[in-house]
């Protein structure tokens, strides 16, 4: 049954603000960090306003946020917090802790490129930082996709087979500043949605619990194992989700968003807001004849390595658009589409874009599918 | 003596750290732990940074705790805690959890004055109600003694080692507990492992303040300070006894000196019994022992005047 | 002091006999000069004294490490390490 929704103008920010208000967790860590201040600033004043239920917990680092989440979540609170780039890079430590601890966080983050240089607008270099500490990690391309993975992310985290701290990632300004026509759901919709948290053997819930041993060689593989075994049922779990979800909205998310990629012989993959522009330039060339489609990835962890070989298997050609570099090494999504599509016919291509924010604009995604691409400053070339 | 039964009473059989943990033989961690909980009369959770007690308590698949327990990393156990009694105030305002529990956060000196600081700075400064036990001895020991902010000066440690060249550490240690009265919290004491009766005195008084309380309490340690794990009481005694570390609380501000002591006796007394001190009592010594003493005697001076400012 | 309100069940974690890391004898206690002070049973690392309500019955010889403080704070000297 398909609930008649409203749009409102905002930015996704404040869809972020807004789906944490409807999900109404018990507790939210803070601390500031451009470009994802606006959550936390927006969902404050929801919270004084008597929106919102959440113990604040102003904490003096994000280091001490994703630790109190850890302690909130285990302890039977449903918890979410939001950070960007440094304050990603500083709790790095904590986000893979949490993942082995099985804490479901909701977690968003601004994305935004890493130091040095300082810099405050966007890339992926900070997603990429955590791309191995075990949670779930989604990108949305624009507000309406923040708000939806906001809403779903609680579902998907707190599963019995997942129990996973989830990050709902948005391009910083880009996404986290632009406003948008946003559909929220209703907020009685939500709440069912997300339902009542409640995990096993909670440090509140009366029976004796040692969360975070200490394990020597003999255990430590096999607790690895298991726990990354999780986030492979989060697959699953997003696809069972977002089918509920969509019987709500009206709106059905993939772990993929392939965009006219069915009869298409060149394609662009990528992650994030820039496959808006991507879909844009997608329709003028197809309007010329040409076929070519885009493929986005809105699961990223867990990779659906399946799912994406599949999907670009036949083509002739993709070139990965990564907005993040791997120092020395191959572009962070190359290397795992080339691994997804090894020893098929695929012709893979590799660019690096967008470093610290700088826009990639319809004429470089032109030449990228043109195949023509020079080093545009901002779009590196790579045979 | 009352008090001793009461304690054997609320552990009901059932100590909240069982034997079975590779601690140390003759390791003072224990004690501090057993009279903390013990004095605790509602149910607790524990929340542990790393070090000695977490490290030799919980080796996957075994667990010496008969309490709930937690431990995320070295230097957020506040901030950690700091979530868990943000979950339990929102759990209790939704009507969703009836029992009052105690927050309890047992941490080393490295994961208090150091790399701990900021976490439980930022706690105390949000007033959450915990009662944070620094056991304190004094360096680094599980990862194998190295120094800490706690460590006292002249101490020889494995990274400030006695030498030709060297006497031990040669910074004076951070005053810890100063650090917590400055953040204006209910209640702040320093205590001792080797006083029981003090320390469980003052773990009631921190227990029902009605906000974060921290305590600091020294903690013995055999293989660290370098004695016979036999001696573990006495030596904690003699650090109290030279006034090297004074017992007192500070209630709202007001310093209360709970522990006396008029005849002091040499702090070189406290000193000889450790081997990590031991340098000091070789030719050249002397000049670091009076200034040692020199310390302790103005410390204890400006500690009583504290005192006596408040009647 | 009021007395302890039951709420949580024990741990169901197996336990570890380090009983084995005792290389200088075992305590044993001489009743007649034991007073029940419970100074042992408070002051040993490893939560070895056995108690019977507030009387003393002995030591867990599982779990104790021989490191002999209850040795030096018993106040009677009512206790002494023996060879095993």
């Amino acid at each position: 049954m398909t609930v008649l929704t409203s749009a409102k103008l905002l930015t996704g920010g404040e869809a972020v603000a807004h789906a944490m208000r409807q999900v109404n967790p018990d507790v939210v860590p803070v601390y500031p960090i451009t470009p994802q201040t606006p959550i936390i600033e927006t969902f404050a004043k929801l919270a004084a306003a008597g929106l919102a239920d959440a113990e604040i917990v102003n904490v003096e680092s994000e280091h001490s946020a994703m630790s109190a989440a850890v302690g909130a979540a285990l302890a039977g609170a449903r918890t979410m917090t939001a950070t960007s780039s440094q304050g990603l890079a500083l709790m790095a430590e904590v986000v893979y802790i949490a993942a082995s601890m099985r804490a479901p966080v909701v977690m968003a983050v601004g994305n935004r490129a890493l130091s040095g240089p300082i810099n405050i607008h966007c890339d992926h270099s900070d997603a990429m930082l955590v791309r191995d500490s075990g949670c779930v990690q989604l990108f949305a391309q624009d507000a309406q996709e923040a708000y939806d993975l906001m809403v779903m992310a609680p579902r998907i985290a707190e599963r019995g087979d997942v129990l996973l701290p989830v990050l709902v990632g948005l391009d910083g300004f880009t996404v986290t500043h632009l406003a948008e026509p946003v559909e929220l759901l209703p907020d009685e919709a939500v709440r069912e949605f997300v339902g009542e948290y409640s995990i096993p053997h909670s440090l509140l819930g009366g029976d004796v619990t040692t969360h975070g041993p200490f394990a020597m060689p003999d255990s430590y593989f096999e607790l690895k194992v298991g726990q990354a075994r999780a986030l492979d049922c989060a697959l699953h779990a997003f696809a069972e989700v977002a089918h509920e979800f969509a019987e709500l909205s009206g709106r059905k998310l993939g772990v993929l968003d392939a965009y006219r990629l069915e009869d298409a012989g060149r394609a662009i993959v990528l992650l994030g807001s820039t496959a808006g522009t991507v879909k844009d330039v997608v329709d003028e060339l197809r309007a010329q004849e040409e076929e070519v489609g885009v493929l986005a990835i809105r699961s990223f962890r867990p990779f659906p390595r399946g799912e994406i070989r599949a999907a670009l298997e036949w083509l002739d050609e993709a070139a990965v658009l990564d907005r993040a570099l791997s120092p020395g090494a191959f572009a962070p999504l190359y290397a795992e589409i080339a691994a997804a599509t090894y020893n098929t016919d695929l012709h893979l291509r590799s660019h690096v874009y967008g470093l610290g924010g700088r826009d990639l604009l319809p004429e470089h995604i032109r030449a990228v599918f043109a195949g023509t691409a020079p080093d545009f400053p901002g779009l590196r070339w790579d045979a | 003596m009352g008090r001793l039964k009461t304690l054997v009473r609320n552990e009901a059989g059932t100590p909240p750290l069982a034997g079975g943990h590779s601690l140390c033989q003759g390791c003072g961690v224990p004690l501090v732990v057993r009279v903390v909980l013990d004095s605790i009369t509602t149910p607790k959770v524990v929340i542990n940074a790393t070090g000695c007690l977490e490290v030799a308590t919980t080796r996957y698949p075994t667990t010496a705790w008969n309490v709930p327990w937690l431990h995320v990393a070295f230097e957020n156990a506040a901030a950690a805690a700091s979530g868990v009694e943000s979950a339990y105030r929102a759990l209790r305002k939704q009507g969703r959890l009836a029992d009052e529990l105690t927050f309890v956060v047992f941490a080393g000196d490295g994961g208090t004055y150091d790399i701990g600081l900021q976490a439980l700075s930022g706690a105390l400064e949000r007033g959450h109600r915990f009662v944070f036990v620094c056991y304190d001895n004094e360096a680094y020991m599980n990862t194998g003694i190295q120094r800490s902010g706690a460590t006292p000066f002249g101490a020889s440690t494995t990274t400030s080692p006695a030498g030709l060249e060297s006497f031990g550490k040669a910074q004076q240690r951070k005053d810890m507990t100063a650090i917590a009265v400055a953040h204006h919290i209910p209640y702040v004491a320093q205590a001792a492992g080797s006083f029981w009766h003090d320390l469980s005195v003052k773990v009631e008084q921190a227990a029902a303040a009605s906000g974060p309380a921290f305590l600091n309490v020294l903690s013995d340690c055999p293989l660290g300070w370098g004695h016979d794990a036999k001696l573990g009481p006495e030596v904690g005694r003699l650090a109290v006894e030279t006034r090297f570390w004074p017992l007192y609380d500070v209630v709202d501000g007001a310093y209360r000196l709970t522990h006396d002591v008029p005849k002091p006796r040499p702090v070189a007394e406290w000193l000889r019994p450790q081997a990590r001190f031991a340098h000091l009592f070789r030719d050249g010594g002397e000049r670091l022992v009076a200034e040692i003493q020199r310390r302790v005697d103005d410390d204890w001076s400006s500690l009583v005047a504290r005192c006596a400012a408040q009647r | 002091m009021a007395e302890l309100k039951p709420w949580v069940e024990r741990s169901t974690s197996p336990r570890v006999r380090t009983g084995g890391w005792r290389t200088a004898g075992v305590p044993r206690a001489d009743l007649e000069r034991c007073t029940n002070c419970l100074l042992c049973w408070l002051y040993c690392p490893d939560s070895a004294v056995r108690l019977d309500g507030t009387t003393f019955v002995g030591f867990d010889e599982d779990v104790c490490k021989g490191c002999a403080v209850c040795v030096e704070v018993c106040p009677t000297d009512a206790i002494r390490m023996e060879d095993e």
